[in-house]
């Protein structure tokens, strides 16, 4: 390591043009990077795989016949189920983006001549891919379990669109909180997005619950989004639930992506 | 500081000031970097080195005074400043879950390499920084030196003129030192101007061509080694005798205001501002007397006496030591 050939650049170069290709490289290569990073999180990779597919057993043979006999529940169940583990593996995210900030890497990147938040949607769009691959999984141990949907392929569609939506959203929200809390901090927020989908249309109709929850429950995002998506895979009723489906996903996202943005390029320095 | 004012800075600090709530960091430092210089930044722990480096790579933003990088303001040109400068940072900066050429390809890419060029860069400084065996290991694996060594292979992928080193070489042995001191002289030989901060007089006095002394958030000193050396007391030199009847002699016959005689040790020194024609003196002085010494020495001040003298306390490495 003692020969070097370094030519120096001798005067300043211009600034970089900040076009928007250069914005697409810079992110996937941040993609790759946290594909990878997932991949080799060995650990980590197979709880937010297997965990999805732990849950959906157990509600479907531990709980199931106790909430319905008649063997229907879990086609009542799978959407709630599908936006508990995206909403989980959503979260995992807060905790990644901690870890990574606590590293000299985020400095190094943060020196350097690239698009602003790309770390960041590196961090989304693996978290996107995560979640695709959790959910076909656990989809596919539904219909093993007797999951039925009646879905055409254009709702199957819909359906993962609205549910990719939903990840992308709450993806972002759990950067912005990666961002400003600790790796242990942003662990509770999983066990939040555990909760938010209990107290929702997701896994006992509404009504069967006290005043104050069925009111929080039909006012809180998961409700009309498990709604929408029994209603596209199941063929029950929507009743106009579609709307404020994407309605909160898209203000939840747009919320998510601009604390998230402006946190990064605000943090400063560790 | 007492440098002159050099015709082309390529780092210039003016008036930087930054607290963190009540806590003062910096007050007001004032330096220029010259094209191609080594320049140390050297002070204890907690006296603004990290901080200052922050500042002019872009990462935190001054309370006061400004900074400019290559002629670029570094938070009104952030991004013109980035795309010249590479920091390594006291954290080696390496992504523990991919392999040392995984890390290099992909910041390769970052600089604005196309997929070949980050691929034949990687390969080049593998075998530069003698990584070669181990780049297909994840980087977490490696051992201290290893990772400095691929943290500074990432900081030349776009071959930066301005590198900045935070303490570079804490916590390496001594052979990873000397290696990453060989790296550091070949960049400069090149052309490349380095900043580096380090608590290791040694490094400094080794590497840089101008050393300024930070303590508390001040510079209260900036010079060449050899001026700050010169600043405290001059070299001396000294005779070291075989008997005290010889040392007892000698003690009477050399004159001068400045003479340390040891006896314990049958030392005796002497002042000296011209070593050489001092020694020849002495050696003289001596033979006349047919005086017979055991050993002559010539001491010189070290940047721990320097240290000790301005800022009244030892560095962390000598009291440590």
């Amino acid at each position: 390591m003692t020969t070097i050939t370094t030519p120096v650049t001798a005067t300043p170069v211009a600034p970089p043009s900040r076009s928007l290709a250069r914005g697409l490289i810079d992110s996937q290569v941040m993609t790759a990077r946290e594909i990878r990073r997932s991949l080799r999180s060995i650990d980590a990779l197979l709880t937010s795989l297997m965990l999805p597919v732990v849950i959906l057993t157990m509600f479907v043979f531990v709980f199931g016949g106790a909430i319905s006999s008649d063997g229907h529940y879990i086609n009542y169940v799978v959407p709630g189920i599908i936006l508990l583990c995206a909403g989980f593996g959503s979260a995992a995210t807060a905790v990644s983006v901690a870890q990574d900030m606590t590293t000299g890497t985020i400095d190094r990147f943060r020196t350097m001549p690239i698009f602003g938040s790309s770390v960041l949607v590196g961090h989304v769009t693996a978290s996107v891919a995560r979640n695709l691959v959790a959910g076909t999984i656990v989809i596919g141990f539904a219909l093993l379990y007797g999951f039925r949907p009646t879905a055409s392929a254009g709702q199957w569609l819909l359906a993962i669109a609205l549910v990719v939506l939903f990840v992308l959203a709450f993806t972002w929200v759990a950067c912005a909180l990666g961002l400003v809390v600790g790796p242990e901090a942003a662990n509770g927020l999983t066990f939040l997005m555990i909760f938010l989908p209990y107290v929702s249309s997701g896994f006992v109709p509404t009504a069967t619950m006290p005043g104050l929850l069925q009111a929080f429950a039909a006012h809180q995002p998961i409700t009309p989004i498990v709604e929408t998506l029994r209603g596209l895979l199941l063929g029950t009723p929507m009743d106009g639930t579609a709307g404020p489906a994407v309605a909160w996903c898209a203000g939840i996202l747009v919320v998510g992506y601009v604390a998230a943005a402006r946190l990064y390029t605000r943090r400063r320095a560790g | 500081m007492a440098t002159s004012a050099p015709p082309d800075p390529v780092i210039e600090v003016v008036g930087i000031e930054k607290s963190y709530g009540a806590v003062t960091v910096l007050e007001g430092i004032d330096l220029q970097v010259e094209r191609g210089e080594i320049f140390a930044l050297l002070g204890p722990n907690g006296a603004g080195k990290t901080t200052l480096v922050h500042i002019l790579t872009t990462l935190v933003e001054a309370d006061a005074g400004r900074a400019s990088v290559g002629g670029f303001d570094v938070v009104d040109h952030a991004a013109a400043v980035r795309s010249i400068i590479s920091l390594t940072g006291q954290s080696a900066a390496v992504d523990e879950f991919l392999t040392g050429e995984e890390n290099l390809r992909m910041m390769g890419r970052l600089v604005h390499l196309g997929r070949a060029d980050a691929r034949l860069r990687a390969a080049e400084l593998l075998a530069q920084f003698d990584l070669v065996d181990a780049a297909g290991r994840r980087a977490g694996t490696y051992s201290g030196g290893m990772r400095r060594r691929l943290d500074l292979a990432i900081s030349l992928l776009s071959r930066p003129p301005v590198i900045f080193l935070d303490e570079p070489t804490t916590g390496l042995d001594p052979r990873s030192r000397q290696a990453l001191w060989n790296v550091v002289r070949a960049l400069a030989a090149e052309g490349v101007t380095i900043f580096l901060t380090t608590q290791y007089l040694e490094e400094a006095d080794q590497l840089a061509d101008r050393i300024a002394v930070i303590d508390g958030g001040r510079i209260i000193a900036a010079g060449t080694a050899d001026q700050l050396k010169q600043g405290v007391s001059g070299a001396r030199v000294e005779l070291t005798f075989g008997d005290p009847v010889s040392f007892e002699r000698a003690v009477a016959v050399v004159g001068g205001a400045d003479v340390q005689a040891d006896a314990e040790r049958l030392a005796l020194s002497v002042s000296a501002e011209q070593t050489v024609a001092a020694v020849k003196d002495l050696l003289d002085l001596m033979e006349h007397h047919a005086i017979p010494i055991e050993g002559i020495a010539i001491i010189r001040p070290t940047l721990d006496d320097v240290f000790l003298a301005i800022t009244g306390h030892p560095t962390t490495e000598a009291a440590a030591a």
